[in-house]
This record gives structure tokens, C-alpha cells and sequence, in this order.
């Protein structure tokens, strides 16, 4: 044994400090807890009172909110592992996790870095680099322009000798953030300092590759494990290809529609790329695959513990958080390569806070309720939220993920169906809708995948102004709207029963369920406003009636012609549960309901259906003759031309000033959220008005920006 | 399932202590002949009742043009605004809906105005609401009877009122009937002024036209709304106004909501539309404080709030009372239906048997129960009467269940003073300030209309039977004793009467028993608070005691009893 093996045996990890936060840092503990080590967990002041702080051993403040003065901030984070007597540092995954110099830091101050040597790091961080070192050890590339000339005329030139459409990419960092795809030589320059500036913003270092984009690729990657020995194993590979914005959404393993032949060609190349940097710990190497010729090249190495490693996990039956602290305590790998077990399907569905209409822009709010499917060997939830919480602007909007296990794939595919229908999440807008409908697809139930899946099936996937699916989707929200009403009503009697108004000095029985009238049965309205989550311009009003009935149940019915009058039984199970019959058919349904703004927000499950109403409350008690009070429901309430903010963010670059004229379609300014950049231009042309913003500005999802006018 | 529904609390008091001797056995035979011939006559009863009252009748108002008229205003119907108004769920003891049945030329419905008692923001209220399709919302003399008879149930009950004005005012053609006298359209105004005085919030919600004699609602309340466009308060309309000064001005800009909101100050809400002037409404109520004046605590103190269902279907009601009024039925068996756990404890059972006295609860509230089991005789009212002082004494509400021919006749029962007897009861009944409900479950004849509580003796709250019947005596005895009158007069003119001609009139006066004596006749004269189906009776005494308790207990004070 080396030298190494025995100074790491003598100081065997006792307590690890988690240098991240949310799913992963709790993820990580589990296993800690799991093996008997101990768990420091580090916050920034928006996360005082995270799940991830609750799980931990200790706790400990490393700043304010910004990433950047805690969870970025290597110093200040080694001095808190010094501080609890933290023999080991895991990054988890982002911030710190691919920095060669936190992973140097840890070593030069006798901390273990839970992760690859911070050589390997360094050599696989730098994008051009590591071709270069893949190139030489036989490992197959994607054409490009790999080089250290970044000046934009000589980018364009290699550009043009790659050939169109050309994929640009900052050489730091992953993600996809700063990725950019360019069609035509003219939308180059735009994109090259639009990448850049990302680039410089996310990872401090601003230098591009190029590369030949590949039309229908597919994003296949092949997770490796390496230890303190020298061995070099794979665990087979992860099929990532569903992705929105360069960021996957759904993954999946093994790869479907791969033969043996291909999986163990893959394999084997990821060792071969892991070996030729010495690598050891956990790491993920991406090809992307050529589907028209079947052809695979390296994309990158990623040094550290992926979000979507427990697909992995899943089909292998290993922990890697696990494998990942053995090696640290410089053990040798469990397996021998042919010992590796491969076993059914697992997915992984994550669930963000997002706008999908609004092109999947991340979304901040309350989880008022949270309620994810509960687990078991086949089905994990991996969440760092709790309920209550508030998903900020400051990190990744992930709320969970969500993985699941079968026999093989189809097996496991009906088994993410019926999970994610009973995910629950209210109080933000969430990709869950969505989801659904992706794994729902013909083509991904086909293991039809590839990288532009959402873009080539987004007529499936978003609902189309399309009469007839527009019709289906109203009538089950119709339903819902009527379960929903009567278990409304079924909880208020019940807390009305136990709390009447009026501070009990009047009889409960003037709030008896079934509210009397004589000679004939109490009846009310209620107004619910329908929006369709897949379609943010379509809401409708449902105005419903509801008729006491002698036996305890609603008669509900609507105003519109053909729609159904229905005999609703609606009983209170407890907290959110309901169980209601309604036309012969029994069955559960989940409610959650929350106030905010002067509206109840309704949201309701049932069967595999998830529907969101508002109900407004109360009245705007104006006595202003002429305002009249209207919905307050986010309607269009702006002047032609106004440009409102797309998502709460930070204004990070202003490029014309007021009063400037515009065309169509010309940048204004550039908003960044989550690290992602967000280019607000110009609705028509014209002339920019009520420019107020300036760089550095925080500015609220919905806010004023600018308009344009014709003078 | 009825029953049922109302169940307050499943949970049992396990642990009593002993056992209750109280239970009334069921007692219904429910195979018998008489069984079933009673639920049949009463069922027809009941639906006649129903085809009285459910649409397109009562319950439609005005009629489909009248509400299709109303609708394009943007206005609700009287019903649905007291809904909107009442708390969500709540239940609503609406009085007389039959009040102008069949007694004008054209239907009036619900008399023109909807009135009721349901609870606001945790605060029982009395609701006023004109019907603006019913003849435009005026006012005919049947109209003022039950807008006042609402007014004297508020005042009884300390209860706050809402007016939800939508009215053209008196009836011009009946003038004479409505105007003049001590109980017509003026005593609206001094009833709202003495309530005010003691501290009974009065609201009025301007949601239509509120004309002449009608504008002083609003501006007799203590705070009034008013919906823009819709609501409009002037003593002389526009033709008046044309025609006494020739000026020329539209509704709304001579008493609009914004005249009276920003000028004259003749209202203090403005609301943009009904459902807002509504929503003022119910604010209104929300900032009403009454400490002080508030003591509502005193009336429910010994109420239990867990309290047992009765033990047998409340449908059965409709199935006890024979309708025909000749065939006497226990009367226990009516309490069973009606008390918590068919619980009685008896008072001096064996003495009076043909008054049944005793304690039991509805709904958790204390009553004491008086009900008939045939004629009063001396030892019958005597107990009445000691009942009664008991009740007075200990601040329990009374119910009377009403089934009395009268009293006993004949000379034996003169010779024992029954007239003494009889006059300690009405004396009980009169003076007892505890609340009072009767509920008159099949006759009520003569004097026992009288110590029964009948109209005449104020109770809080009276309901009819469809099989109940009303009147001086028997139709029968009555044709008898004129008859004889006649005949006897007849005589005197030396006229001899064939048995023909006495049949036919004894008919005559048989017919007109039968026709004033009818529960109809009596409700759309308000001679009582409406007719309830036997089922609901347990609900609506429930709902009128609660009703009742909303005042502080009153101490009773006796004449002099003959002894």
C-alpha cells in the first residue's frame, strides 16, 4: 500500500462538512448518517431555516444570500470545517464542487475533498484543454475550434471553416449556461458576447470554444468511479437528452434504443478519459451521439457527483455518495468492473419552480403546500425544501427530484406517470403539468430521445389554441371545479361546526351542515377562474351553483349549455384529503387552498389531474365613483407596447437609452435570474419610453421595464 | 337521513350519571291502519303545500318577466341578496313566505317582501327585503303587516335589522289601507326610531328605488348604502318633480348614490354595484359593537352544545297527526320527534292528564314543553299554570304544541270553576317573559287557543301544521249553535224551518269554518310566522329559541290570579 492509503487510513472520516445546500446537502447527509458520520451543514442567511439545516449534525453561517459571499466563498466555508473539527469537505454538485482551487485550499489546509484531484479538476475544467488531452488518448471529438485566439474575427473564420449551424460555449463552467446556438454567420457576433459576458458573469473566465452543432444529437453520458489505486470503472450510462434550455429535465438509465455493443464502446471510452487524467472519485463523462450516423464524441468530464446520479444508482443498486467517501477514506472500489450489476429502469423527473409558458423562466414564491408522493424502494423523492418554504431568486429553483424504478423501462415509465400525478405543489408555478405530458408523449414512451425533443414535439407538449384539445382540457377542469366546490364547502361546514363566527356567543346551529330554508334547499354560487396551466392567455370563469341537498350532498351545475349537473359527495378525511362520488364513481381528491391577494388559490388533484383556480374574495371596497372594480386577475392591464419584466431578476447590462429608436426584435437590456441570462428586446419598432432600470437593479416578475412607442 | 343531517356532534355522554328515566318510548305504530292513512293525508297536504310555494310560484317571485327585467338591471333577486349577505353556509328562518296568499284579486307573493332572521358575521340579524318584481316592491296593507310584524320580532328579539330597500312605496290604490291608521306604513319609521333608541342597529341597503314614503327608511337608519345606478332615494321622482317646479332631472341626479354620498348626506356608503353594496352591508354588521348592550351571554348559559339527536326519524312527524282533527293522538309522541334524545322529564304526570308539561332540550337549548292531550279540564290548566310560573322562574323558554278544542264544557265542569281555571293559564301565558314558541299541531279552538299561546298572546314565534286549523269553535258546533239561534228567531217571526233549509244552512256556515279556519287563510293574513312541514319542526323551534335567547332574560311579574 502507498504512502497516501496509509495516512488517509489513519484519519478516517469522522464528520463531513456538506459545502452546499437543498436536495443535495440533505442527499448527502443521509448517507453520512447512514455510514455514523457526523454532518456540519453551512447557510447563507436566506437559508436559515432550510430543510438542509435541520438535517445536519451542526449548522453553521457562511453569509448573506448571494452565492457568491457564501456558497462561493471557499475561505469562509474552510474555515467553518476547521471550526467543527470537519475532517472532509463535500461539494455537492455547482458552486464549489469543479474548482481545482477550493478542492487545492481544502488539501493545503488538511481537509479531505470529498471529489477528483484538483489536477484532474483543472484539466477537465477548461474545456479546450481537455479535448486536447481526450484527443491525444484516442477518445473521438467533436469537430471545432478548440484554441486560445478568442478575438472575434478569428472565432468568425473558425466559424466559418466548422460550418453552420455552430454551437458556442464558454470553455468554464456547465450547465449549458452561456451555451448558444448560432444558425447563420450574422447572429454570430450577438451570441459570441452574449456568451461571453455569461460566461464572465457565471464563472469568472470568458474564453469560448466552438464546435460543430450536431443536428439530432443525443445526450448520453457514462458515469465513472475511479479510486486512490488506480482502478477505473464505469457504471454504465444515463440518457439526458430531454432538456429545456441546455438543462435537463428528464433522465434516464440505462440508455434506451442502445445496443450492448454500443454501451460497452461507451464505457469504455469514458474509462479510457478518466484514466488519462488520473482521475478518482465520482465523475460523469457526456458524449453526445450523432442518432443519423451513430456516431458518439466526447462533450466534456464532469468532475464531481452529478444531480442525476441516482438513475445510476437505481439500475446498479450502489450508493456513489457512499463509494464516494470510501475513496476519500482511500479505499479501493467495492466492484470489479464485471462485477457492476445492471438491473431494470429508473427515471428522474425535476421538478422546478418555472413558468412553462413563459419559456421555462424559473419562478420564486411560497410553497404553501408540499406533498410529494411517499417513497419506497422503487421511488425516491430527493427535495430540500419543505413546506412553508420559499423557493428565493438567490439559487436553483429545483424544488425536487423525483426517481423512480421498475422492471424495465416501460414499467418504470408507468411508474413516473403515476408519481408526478401525485406530486403536489402549490403556491408557485412548477414544470409538473409538463412532466407529465412529456413522459405522457408517444415518442418518449417510444424511447424516441433526443436533444430538441421538447422543440420538435412542442405542438404536443404546450397546448395549442386548437379548438377540440382546448375543449377536452375545460371539461376536465370543469370537473374539478366541481369536486373542488363541494369539498370547499364540505370544509367549511366543518370548521364552521367547530368555530362560528361571532366568537361563539350565537348557536352553532345556524352553521349546521345543510343550512336550512324553509321549503326549499339553500343554494350558493361561486366563481372560479380556471387558468390553463400549459397556456398562460387562456383563464376562464366558471361560474357554478351549488344546491344544498337534504342527504349532504351538492347539486352543482353551470350556467353554460351541455354542461353536466352533477350530485357531488364530498367527505372530509383530514387536512387535505377529501373523498368525493360524484356520478357513480368514487374517489379521492386533494385540496389545497391558500390566500393571497385578495384571491383564494385553489389547487386540486384528482385521479392524474392537477387543476389551479383562483377564487377572488371580497370586494376592492373603493368608494371612488369611477373605478370600478374589475378582476384583478394579471390581465393585460398595460398599454400597448409595454414591456413588462419576464421573471424577478437582476438588471445586468442596459444597451439603449431613452428616447433611442428601436427595431423590432433589438435588445433593450439583459436580465439574469438563477444565472441565466435573459434578453428583454424591443416589441416593435419605435422609440424607447420610461427607461428607468439602470445594471445592478433588482427588478420584480411583472414590473414595468420600458415601452416602446411610434414617436 | 332528515334528521341526520343536523347532527351537532356525534359525540355520546357516555357517562351519565344513572340512568334517564326520561326517555319517551316510540310509541308509533307504525303497521297500524291509522299509520299509514295519516302519512298519506298528510303527504297530500304537504305537496299542496309545495305547489304553493315552489316554482314557479312563491318562490319565483314577480314572475319571469318581472325577474328577466331585474336581472338586466344587474340586480339579484330578494333571496339571493340575503344570501349574499348571511354568512356562508348559514342557515335562514325565513317568516310568512305565504303572507298575501289568495287574498288580493292578483297574487302577491310573499306578500312583495322577504323576511327572515339569519346570522351575519357570527350576529343573527332580521332581513327586510323588498321584492322589486313583485308589483314593483310597493307596499299593500299585507305588506306593511309583515314588514312590521319583522320589525316586532326584532325588537322582541333585540335583534339588527337590514332593510334592503328596493320599493316604489305605498300602493297608491289601497291608500286607505295602507296610510292612515296606527298599525300602517308610518309605524315603519317609529319602529326603526324606538329601535335605534334602545340600541337596535337599523341598516338600510339602497339596491332600487326607495320612493316618498319609502325614502325615510334609508334615512331613519343608522347607516345606509347605496348601489350607484340602481339605488335612488327622493320624496318626489321626476314627473312630481316636473310637474310641482317644471324642473327637469334625471333619477340618478336627483337622488342617486352620488347625490346622497357626496352631497346631501342622506347615505353614507357608496357602492359601485349591488354585489359591493352588499359587501358594505355585511362590513356594516362586522363593526357593530354592542357591548355593554351585548348579553347574549346570560340567555345561553345552560346550553349544551353536545347534545343527542332524538332517537326517532323526524319524517315521522308526517305521519303522527291524523287529519282529521276528531282523533286524538299523543302528543309524546310528537316530543319524542322533536327533543334532544327523545328525552322528557315529565311534570306532575299523573295530575291534568290531558296537558302534557315537562323539561327537555332542543338542540342543547332548556324548554319547558307544553302540549295538549285532549280537553282542559280545571286540573289541566291549573298545572298549565304552575308550569308556566316554574318556567318564569328558572328562565326556560316555553313550546307550546297546540291541539286543543277548548275547554270543558258543561255544568259540571262551570260549577268547578273551569272559567277560574282557564283564566290562571291565560293570566300564566300572558305575563311569562320568558320566549315563547307555539307551534299549533292540529286544532286550535276557543279558549285553548287562548292558554295555549295562541296570536293574540305575543309568542316569539308561531307555526302552523298543514293539517292545523283555527277558529272560535268546531265549524260543526258552530252551525249547531246558529242554527238554533236562527231557528229560534225563525220562530219568534212564526217562520217554520224544513230540515232542508237548516241542512243548507248549517253548510253554509260549515264551508265558511272550513275556508277561515284553514291554515292558508290564516297565514296569508299573518296571523302566524308560516306553515312548516312537521319534519322541520325540530329545527325551526331550535332556530327560534336561539332567535329568542338574543336578549338578556326579562324578570316576570304576575296580576292577580283568581283563586
Amino acid at each position: 500500500l502507498s504512502s497516501a492509503g496509509d495516512k488517509a487510513s489513519q484519519q478516517r472520516i469522522e464528520k463531513i462538512l456538506i459545502a452546499n445546500r437543498g436536495e443535495i446537502a440533505c442527499r448527502i447527509m443521509r448517507t453520512a448518517k447512514r455510514l455514523g458520520i457526523r454532518t456540519v451543514a453551512v447557510y447563507s442567511d436566506a437559508d436559515r431555516d432550510s430543510l438542509h439545516v435541520h438535517s445536519a449534525d451542526e449548522a453553521i453561517r457562511i453569509g448573506p444570500p448571494p452565492a457568491r459571499f457564501s456558497y462561493l466563498n471557499g475561505p469562509s466555508i474552510i474555515d467553518a470545517a476547521i471550526r467543527t473539527g470537519a475532517q472532509a469537505i463535500h461539494p455537492g454538485y455547482g458552486f464549489l464542487s469543479e474548482s481545482a482551487d477550493f478542492s487545492q485550499l481544502c488539501e493545503d489546509r488538511g481537509l479531505t475533498f470529498i471529489g477528483p484531484p484538483a489536477s484532474a479538476i483543472r484539466d477537465m475544467g477548461d474545456k479546450s484543454a481537455s479535448k486536447r488531452i481526450m484527443g491525444a488518448a484516442g477518445v473521438p471529438l467533436v469537430p471545432g475550434y478548440h484554441g486560445n485566439e478568442q478575438d472575434i474575427d478569428k472565432m468568425k473564420l473558425e466559424a466559418d471553416k466548422i460550418g453552420y449551424p455552430i454551437l458556442i460555449k464558454p470553455t468554464h463552467g456547465g450547465g449549458g449556461k452561456g451555451m448558444r446556438i448560432v444558425h447563420t454567420p450574422n447572429e454570430f457576433v450577438e451570441s459570441f458576447l452574449a456568451a461571453q459576458r455569461e460566461a464572465a458573469a457565471s464563472f469568472g473566465i470568458n474564453t469560448i470554444l466552438l464546435e460543430k452543432y450536431i443536428i439530432r444529437p443525443r445526450h448520453i453520458e457514462v458515469q465513472i468511479f475511479g479510486d486512490k489505486h488506480g482502478n477505473v470503472l464505469h457504471l454504465y450510462e444515463r440518457d439526458c437528452s430531454v432538456q429545456r434550455r441546455h438543462q435537463k429535465i428528464i433522465e434516464e438509465a440505462p440508455a434506451p434504443d442502445v445496443s450492448t455493443d454500443f454501451r460497452a464502446h461507451l464505457g469504455q471510452a469514458a474509462v479510457s478519459a478518466a484514466k488519462a487524467v488520473n482521475y478518482y472519485n465520482a465523475g460523469t463523462v457526456e458524449f453526445i451521439v450523432d442518432t443519423i450516423s451513430g456516431q458518439f464524441y466526447f462533450m466534456e468530464m464532469n468532475t464531481r457527483l452529478q444531480v442525476e446520479h441516482p438513475v445510476t444508482e437505481m439500475i446498479v443498486g450502489q450508493d456513489l455518495v457512499e463509494w464516494q467517501i470510501r475513496v476519500a477514506n482511500g479505499e479501493a472500489l467495492p466492484l470489479s468492473q464485471s462485477q457492476v450489476p445492471l438491473s431494470g429502469h429508473a427515471f428522474e423527473a425535476r421538478i422546478y419552480a418555472e413558468n412553462v409558458p413563459k419559456g421555462f423562466l424559473p419562478a420564486t414564491g411560497v410553497l404553501h403546500h408540499y406533498h410529494h408522493v411517499s417513497v419506497s424502494s422503487t421511488v425516491r423523492v430527493e427535495t430540500g425544501v419543505k413546506e412553508g418554504d420559499t423557493v428565493s431568486m438567490h439559487y436553483d429553483p429545483m424544488i425536487a427530484k423525483l426517481v423512480v424504478w421498475g422492471e424495465n423501462r416501460a414499467a418504470a415509465l408507468v411508474k413516473l406517470k403515476d408519481c408526478l400525478s401525485k406530486f403536489q405543489v402549490a403556491g408557485l408555478p412548477t414544470n409538473i403539468n409538463f412532466l407529465q405530458k412529456l413522459a405522457d408523449h408517444w415518442a418518449f414512451e417510444n424511447g424516441k430521445v433526443e436533444t430538441h425533443f421538447i422543440d420538435n414535439y412542442k405542438d404536443d407538449l404546450f397546448v395549442d389554441h386548437n379548438n377540440s384539445a382546448l375543449a377536452k382540457a375545460y371539461k376536465t377542469a370543469r370537473l374539478s371545479a366541481y369536486l373542488a366546490a363541494a369539498c370547499l364547502i364540505e370544509k367549511e361546514h366543518f370548521l364552521l361546526m367547530r368555530n362560528p363566527p361571532g366568537s361563539g356567543s350565537l348557536h352553532p346551529i345556524w352553521y349546521a351542515n345543510l343550512p336550512f330554508r324553509v321549503h326549499h334547499q339553500a343554494k350558493r354560487t361561486m366563481e372560479l377562474e380556471w387558468d390553463n396551466d400549459c397556456d398562460s392567455g387562456i383563464s376562464k370563469l366558471l361560474k357554478l351553483t351549488i344546491t344544498y341537498q337534504p342527504d349532504g350532498k351538492y347539486l352543482i351545475e353551470t350556467e353554460e349549455n351541455g354542461s353536466p349537473v352533477l350530485d357531488v359527495k364530498a367527505t372530509h378525511l383530514r387536512d387535505h384529503y377529501f373523498r368525493v362520488e360524484a356520478d357513480g364513481v368514487s374517489k379521492e381528491v386533494n385540496l389545497a387552498v391558500y390566500l393571497k391577494d385578495h384571491t383564494k388559490h385553489i389547487h386540486v388533484w384528482q385521479g392524474s389531474y392537477h387543476h389551479y383556480f383562483r377564487e377572488k374574495i371580497g370586494l376592492e371596497l373603493s368608494e371612488d365613483e369611477e373605478s370600478q372594480h374589475k378582476p384583478k386577475f394579471e390581465s393585460a392591464a398595460h398599454p400597448q407596447g409595454t414591456v413588462v419584466a419576464p421573471m424577478a431578476g437582476l438588471v445586468v447590462k442596459v444597451m439603449v437609452k431613452n428616447k433611442t429608436k428601436v427595431a423590432e426584435g433589438q435588445p433593450v437590456l439583459v436580465l439574469e435570474a438563477m444565472k441565466m441570462e435573459h434578453v428583454v428586446k424591443a416589441p416593435s419598432t419605435g422609440y424607447v419610453n420610461g427607461l428607468q432600470v439602470t445594471a445592478g437593479e433588482q427588478v420584480s416578475d411583472g414590473s414595468v421595464l420600458f415601452s416602446v412607442k411610434d414617436e | 337521513a332528515h334528521g341526520s343531517s343536523w347532527r351537532g356532534s356525534t359525540l355520546e355522554v357516555f357517562t351519565r350519571r344513572g340512568f334517564c328515566l326520561g326517555v319517551i318510548p316510540d310509541g308509533v305504530d307504525r303497521n297500524s291502519e291509522a299509520f299509514s292513512s295519516n302519512s298519506n293525508s298528510m303527504a297530500d297536504l304537504i305537496s299542496e303545500l309545495q305547489s304553493h310555494i315552489a316554482f314557479p310560484k312563491v318562490l319565483a317571485g314577480g314572475g319571469a318577466e318581472a325577474v328577466r327585467r331585474n336581472r338586466s338591471r344587474n340586480k339579484l333577486l330578494p333571496r339571493e341578496r340575503i344570501d349574499r349577505l348571511l354568512d356562508p353556509g348559514a342557515s335562514f328562518l325565513e317568516l310568512s313566505q305565504l303572507a298575501g296568499h289568495e287574498l288580493y284579486e292578483e297574487p302577491l307573493p310573499s306578500a312583495g317582501i322577504i323576511t327572515g332572521i339569519g346570522p351575519v358575521h357570527g350576529r343573527l340579524c332580521m332581513f327586510v327585503a323588498n321584492d322589486p318584481t313583485v308589483k314593483g316592491g310597493t307596499y299593500y296593507p299585507i305588506t306593511v303587516k309583515k314588514h312590521l310584524r319583522a320589525q316586532e320580532i326584532a325588537a322582541q328579539c333585540k335583534l339588527p335589522c337590514i332593510y334592503l330597500v328596493d320599493s316604489g312605496g305605498a300602493f297608491l290604490p289601497k291608500q286607505a289601507d295602507v296610510f292612515p291608521d296606527k298599525e300602517n306604513f308610518g309605524r315603519i319609521f317609529y319602529n326603526q326610531a324606538l329601535m335605534s333608541s334602545e340600541g337596535i342597529p337599523q341598516i338600510a341597503l339602497v339596491l332600487g328605488s326607495c320612493t316618498a314614503g319609502g325614502a325615510y327608511i334609508p334615512a331613519m337608519a343608522d347607516e345606509s348604502v347605496m348601489v350607484k345606478g340602481n339605488g335612488t332615494i327622493f320624496l318626489a321622482g321626476p314627473p312630481l318633480v316636473k310637474a310641482a317646479t317644471g324642473e327637469e332631472v334625471s333619477a340618478e341626479d336627483l337622488g342617486g348614490a352620488s347625490v346622497h354620498c357626496k352631497t346631501s348626506g342622506v347615505s353614507d356608503y357608496f357602492a359601485q354595484d349591488e354585489l359591493h353594496g352588499l359587501a358594505l352591508g355585511r362590513n356594516i354588521i362586522k363593526n357593530l359593537h354592542m357591548a355593554g348592550k351585548d348579553v347574549l351571554g346570560n340567555g345561553l348559559q345552560n346550553v349544551k352544545y353536545e347534545y343527542k339527536e332524538p332517537l326517532y326519524d323526524a319524517n315521522e312527524l308526517r305521519s303522527i297527526a291524523p287529519t282529521d282533527l276528531k282523533q286524538q293522538f299523543d302528543i309524546r309522541s310528537v316530543i319524542a320527534r322533536i327533543v334532544d334524545g327523545s328525552e322528557f322529564d315529565e311534570f306532575k304526570k299523573l295530575y291534568g292528564t290531558t296537558l302534557v308539561t315537562g323539561f327537555a332540550r332542543i338542540y342543547g337549548q332548556p324548554v319547558g314543553i307544553i302540549g295538549n292531550n285532549g280537553i282542559l279540564f280545571n286540573e289541566s290548566a291549573l298545572k298549565g299554570a304552575h308550569f308556566i310560573e316554574i318556567c318564569t322562574q328558572r328562565n326556560i323558554p316555553l313550546v307550546f304544541l297546540q291541539n286543543i278544542t277548548g275547554f270543558m264544557v258543561g255544568s259540571k265542569s262551570e260549577a268547578n270553576g273551569i272559567a277560574k281555571s282557564g283564566a290562571k293559564m291565560v293570566m300564566a301565558v300572558s305575563c311569562a317573559k320568558v320566549p315563547k314558541v307555539t307551534i299549533i299541531v292540529g286544532g286550535s279552538f276557543g279558549a285553548g287557543n287562548y292558554a295555549m299561546c295562541g296570536r293574540a298572546y305575543s309568542p316569539n314565534f308561531m307555526f302552523l301544521w298543514p293539517n292545523a286549523r283555527i277558529s272560535v269553535m268546531g265549524g260543526a258546533q258552530a252551525a249547531g249553535v246558529l242554527a238554533q239561534i236562527e231557528k229560534a228567531n225563525k220562530k219568534k217571526q212564526g217562520i217554520q224551518w224544513n230540515k232542508e233549509e237548516e241542512e243548507k244552512f248549517k253548510k253554509k256556515v260549515v264551508e265558511a269554518y272550513e275556508r277561515e279556519g284553514s291554515p292558508y287563510y290564516s297565514t296569508a293574513r299573518l296571523w302566524d310566522d308560516g306553515i312548516i312541514d312537521p319534519a322541520d319542526t325540530r329545527k325551526v323551534i331550535g332556530l327560534s329559541i336561539s332567535a329568542s335567547m338574543n336578549r338578556a332574560p326579562e324578570s316576570t311579574k304576575f296580576g292577580v290570579f283568581r283563586m
